[in-house]
């Protein structure tokens, strides 16, 4: 289970990357949600991958309870990354709006010259 | 109880609170903006340093939960000097912003946006835990985000999605030397996860987790090589925006690295010595070449961030209680140097309508107030004897003789020359030569962006010549950090 857990979270990170080099702005926000997934799925497996009860004070012995730390963080960054993905359509949206493409290469305006 | 502690980061959220629920009347927006601000700094001056200065720490444990359990705000020395600044900084640069904007279409969305970035900021600077941290960091990006798309203009969505883009994936590597911690030690509470740490020695997961946060607050903090998104976004936005962008948002990601590195990774600051100077003397070199070449004065003074930073992490990478003291008094410079130099620029680009610096010209007998104010916070960033970039300047140079680190200090001195190159590029260009007229340009200025740039160079000669007293606390803030056991004796209580 670890290992193909590690695969997962291999193959996310390497996805998520790869879409954030593509030049278009939807593979850009694809590719950060998939950056998040793979972080929270890394978060998820922290907390140890075993069988056990739900850790509610008299649910049973508590070396078999698991650890709800984790899940709780990342339900925080899941709420998180729901808000900056929710922000970053808007910001693609106008970027569309105003450059009139969703390709990041004619977003040099501002760019070192 | 220290109750009070929560104050930093609730009187923001209050305010920006009530500054959404009066949406449309433009003048309480201002008074509560401007009265959270001013609130801030009264509790800093009047209640925190009064309290540190006889215990030298204040911790808070939300709920009473006990110490590694619950939520734990913990302020130390080096946590009250960074929340003075976001302080003090914040109400200058709150004061520009109200003449700035005023009846400016943004306006209404530009105080609650600033209220959470302050509270981001502050609470970052509070917190006693690694996964906060995380937590006030996104508070702080996502309003920084929205600060920077403020008038959607086509350069600044473009620039805000490049920000966006980088700080994210920095947030990752963030949250993954989180989970990391979290993975070895079963713990977030930095105080614990310090004592377990240490227990548990230095192994090779210790080491990949620094080098994660090394990235994470490197993306933040725009150090060499991962400084391209800075110079690509930060000059796009409003001059109020840039200015507390520029002058604070980078520096929470070094105090982030002073605050793990010094608490949880301390065996590898000094295995990684080597990484860190190179990295510094990268940014430093890199960031006042890309400066030069500019001609765009926002732009140009944005290099100047970076090339700052890399004095900052040369500071932290000497890893001696000297050099963390510069360090410290070098954060304090460069914050009220810095910002207030992008509120003269501001106030240069009102009456000359550009930031072209060759567009600019004539300031010198058109605004000579405003010309005497620009000399003296660019030498001090310059670092001319007696303003406060020298001294910031000698602690480091002398900290970097003593550690026999020579060839850094030979980049940093080489690096403070082509600092005063491109400040004397700015002052020939938009003040000596003779004036070209541009459209665009307003006669008559709101005196608030006199007030808040006038009070910053007032500060920065404070800091000039009090050298010697902020040094002082400097260098007990410094020993703090060297010597955690008392930290870690006041958050855990035992």
């Amino acid at each position: 289970m670890l290992i193909l857990l590690a695969v997962v979270i291999g193959v996310l990170f390497a996805t998520g990357v790869y879409l954030l080099f593509r030049r278009s702005t939807v593979r850009l926000i694809i590719g950060l949600a998939l950056l998040g997934h793979a972080a929270n799925l890394f978060l998820f497996t922290m907390g140890g991958i075993r069988p056990g009860i739900v850790p509610i004070v008299g649910a049973g012995p508590v070396e078999q309870m698991v650890d709800p730390v984790p899940q709780a963080l990342i339900l925080t960054a899941i709420v998180i990354g729901f808000g900056i993905q929710a922000f970053v359509l808007i910001l693609s949206y106008r970027a569309h709006e105003e450059v009139g493409t969703d390709d990041l290469d004619q977003m040099k305006s501002t760019d070192v010259t | 109880m220290t109750l009070h502690l929560v104050l930093p980061v609730a009187l923001p959220l209050a305010g920006a609170i009530l500054c959404l629920a009066f949406y449309r009347v433009a003048r309480v927006q201002r008074a509560i903006a401007l009265s959270s601000c001013a609130g801030l700094v009264l509790y800093l001056a009047g209640v925190l340093w009064p309290l540190l200065n006889g215990a030298g720490y204040a911790t808070l444990r939300i709920g009473n939960w006990p110490a590694p359990y619950g939520i734990v705000l913990a302020v130390d020395l080096l946590s009250a000097i960074m929340l003075s600044l976001a302080a003090v900084v914040g109400l200058a640069v709150l004061v520009y912003a109200l003449a700035w904007f005023r009846r400016e279409p943004e306006e209404p969305l530009l105080y609650p946006l600033y209220l959470i970035l302050l509270m981001g900021l502050n609470g970052a600077f509070l917190t006693g835990d690694v996964f906060n941290l995380y937590v006030f960091f996104e508070i702080m990006l996502v309003s920084s985000f929205g600060l920077m798309a403020l008038g959607g203009e086509r350069g600044q969505i473009e620039g805000t999605i490049k920000y966006l883009a980088i700080s994210q994936l920095s947030s990752a590597l963030f949250l993954l030397g989180a989970g990391l911690l979290y993975g070895l030690a079963g713990t977030l509470n930095m105080a614990d996860l310090a004592r377990k740490l240490a227990a548990s020695g230095a192994t090779p997961y210790t080491a990949i987790a620094a080098l994660l946060f090394l990235g994470a607050f490197g993306i933040k903090a725009a150090v060499f090589p991962l400084f391209f998104w800075l110079p690509a976004s930060y000059h796009t936005a409003k001059t109020p925006v840039t200015a507390i962008l520029g002058g604070l948002l980078t520096k929470v990601g070094i105090y982030a690295l002073c605050r793990l590195y010094t608490l949880l990774f301390p065996v590898h600051w000094a295995a990684q010595r080597s990484l860190f100077l190179g990295i510094a003397a990268l940014t430093m070199v890199v960031g006042v070449l890309g400066a030069v070449a500019q001609g765009d004065i926002k732009r140009l003074l944005s290099f100047h961030i970076i090339s700052q930073i890399g004095y900052l992490i040369m500071g932290l990478g000497l890893s001696s209680t000297l050099a963390m003291a510069a360090t410290l008094y070098f954060m304090v410079h460069i914050v009220l140097v810095k910002t207030g130099l992008f509120l003269i620029a501001g106030i240069a680009e009102q009456v000359t309508g550009t930031t072209d610096l060759y567009a600019m010209g004539g300031l010198l007998r058109r605004r000579p107030f405003l010309a005497c104010l620009f000399l003296i916070t660019a030498m001090s960033l310059a670092g001319l004897p007696p303003l406060s970039g020298f001294y910031a300047k000698l602690g480091l140079v002398i900290a970097g003789l003593q550690s026999q680190e020579y060839w850094v200090v030979a980049v940093a001195l080489g690096v403070s020359m082509l600092t005063l190159f491109s400040m004397v590029k700015i002052w020939t260009q938009a003040f000596m030569k003779k004036a070209t007229t541009a459209a665009g340009a307003k006669e008559q200025l709101r005196p608030g962006l006199y007030v808040a740039a006038v009070g910053l160079a007032a500060l920065a000669l404070v800091a000039a010549v009090g050298a010697g007293p902020i040094y002082g606390v400097a260098q007990r803030a410094s020993q703090q950090l060297f010597d955690s056991s008392a930290y870690l004796v006041a958050v855990l209580g035992r």
